[in-house]
């Protein structure tokens, strides 16, 4: 159906993003294909292996899965930062990723986590990492008739955590100015595998290997956590705006980096 | 585009509709239905003047379709009154002076009352937390939490009071 609309033609999951785009007049769609209602999009499913959060699941219904907020806690967090309760209700995290916002509250937490993002078409399916997904503000690669069907997270081995942080001028409702994602595994109390994500200080989420680079081995002492906020701000290509300076931005995303990995840390029974 | 048909239940009531599939519920119940307690404040989510229940969840009704609830429940103000006797919270808004022009309150009162029926004794940070989507330029929302307190307190005296009479009735 999507594929063959001759017009504009978007999925419509929580409506958060798309029918605010529609009243303000940015866009005029010829078709909207509503996905609440097909099973596969509306479920979560958790296990040993792994986690599937259908595509049409939202922020409110993953906050009150006890056990995927166990899990996965920064995730989690991240996505329930997303607007009021009201908008809780209703906005899901593949909309905020395909939104394509830089500042997009669930989706360095996603990139973080080593979320996959399920992707289907008429003609077959495939599984692409959440940072494929995005390509510039506003743009994805997904191609016309491509629908997200699931998020999928890794397995999560025992002693794990991540974390999300965002700063924000008000504490609710306000876009993020940074933010930081962080998850974890430790392996005998010193950090094994780690990945470190920031938003909006750059025209999509950024992955930041060198971050992580100097965390893991460590036990997170003041040194790692030093080198990990250079890092962090290393990375950063923010604009300049009324909400953030660029050297404000910079210094505040290695500031958050550091934090969320002593959250991260302490959730995977760091000490 | 043609009309969408609609079967929904509001406040109890099975309704039907036709609206073009672009209209979004806030414009349904107001101009279609006549649920003019729903009020719009912004059009875009941010004020919360036109909070409804839809199947037990607080939305934005200016950022749900008319198309989509189809089948669902719907929940608004002109149902918070039972047989013409305000609900506790509607009168503690009263009591406690937390309107002033009123545009905001029928969307304090609904995300209030889904406060209250899942956390009967909310802290005064949760009450504001669950009351962050809602806007309101007059009263400063000093006045609207103490009322949400006072709601909470009142029924939950009034909980314990039921339960006692319920025990006295058994033994
Ligand atoms: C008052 C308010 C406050 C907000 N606060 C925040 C905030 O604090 N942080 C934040 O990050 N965002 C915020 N947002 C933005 C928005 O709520 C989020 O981006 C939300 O996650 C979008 O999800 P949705 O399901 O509503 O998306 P929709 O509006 O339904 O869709 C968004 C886009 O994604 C596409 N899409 C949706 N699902 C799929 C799919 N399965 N496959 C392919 N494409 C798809 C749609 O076609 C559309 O282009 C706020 C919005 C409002 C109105
Ligand atoms: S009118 Fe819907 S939130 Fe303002
Ligand atoms: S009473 Fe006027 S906006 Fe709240």
């Amino acid at each position: 159906m999507l594929e063959s609309e001759a017009g504009a033609a978007f999925v419509l999951a929580g409506g958060t993003d798309l029918l605010v785009r529609m009243k303000l007049g940015h866009i005029e769609p010829a078709l909207l294909v509503d996905i609440k209602r097909i099973p596969a999009m509306n479920s979560i499913t958790h296990s040993a292996r792994g986690t599937r959060i259908g595509a049409a699941v939202s922020g409110a219904e993953l906050g009150e899965h006890k056990a995927v907020a166990r899990a996965w806690p920064g995730v989690v967090e991240a996505t329930n930062l997303i607007g009021s309760d009201q908008v809780q209700s209703r906005c899901t995290m593949v909309g905020n990723l395909c939104n394509a916002s830089p500042a997009a509250d669930s989706v360095p937490a996603m990139i973080a986590a080593g979320a996959k993002a399920v992707v289907v078409s008429r003609t077959g399916r495939r599984t692409v990492p959440v940072e494929k997904i995005v390509t510039g503000p506003g743009q994805t690669s997904l191609a016309r008739g491509e629908v997200i069907e699931a998020i999928v997270l890794p397995a999560r081995p025992a002693r794990s955590g991540d974390a999300y942080l965002r700063f924000i001028p008000r504490t609710e409702m306000d876009i993020a100015v940074v933010s930081a994602g962080v998850s974890l595994t430790l392996e005998r109390g010193r950090i094994k595998t780690a990945r470190v994500v920031l938003g909006a200080v750059a025209p999509t989420a950024v992955l930041v290997p060198a971050a992580a680079r100097a965390i893991i081995g460590s036990k997170l002492d003041e040194d790692a956590l030093h080198k990990l906020a250079a890092a962090c701000s290393a990375a950063c290509k923010p604009i300049d705006d009324k909400r953030g300076t660029i050297e404000y931005r910079t210094k505040v995303a290695g500031v958050l980096g550091k934090r969320a990995a002593q959250i991260a840390f302490q959730r995977a029974g760091g000490a | 585009m043609a009309a969408v048909l609609v079967s929904t239940t509001i406040n109890g009531d099975a309704v039907e509709f036709a609206c073009p599939p672009q209209e979004s519920l806030l414009a349904v119940l107001r101009d279609r239905l006549g649920l003019t307690g729903v009020k719009e404040g912004c059009g875009t989510g941010d004020c919360g003047a036109c909070s409804v229940t839809l199947d037990g969840r607080l939305v934005c009704s200016c950022l749900v379709l008319g198309a989509e609830v189809d089948g669902r429940e719907i929940a608004t103000i002109e149902g918070m009154a039972e047989n013409g006797k305000l609900h506790p919270l509607q009168e503690n808004f009263i009591e406690h002076a937390a309107l002033q022009c009123g545009i905001c309150t029928p969307g304090f009162l609904m995300a209030a009352k889904v406060l209250l029926d899942r956390n009967p004794q909310p802290t005064e940070t949760e009450i504001r937390y669950a009351l962050a989507g809602n806007l309101c330029r007059c009263t400063g929302y000093d006045k609207i939490v103490r009322a949400v307190q006072a709601t909470a307190t009142e029924l939950r005296q009034l909980e314990k009071k039921k339960s006692r009479r319920k025990k006295s009735k058994k033994s």
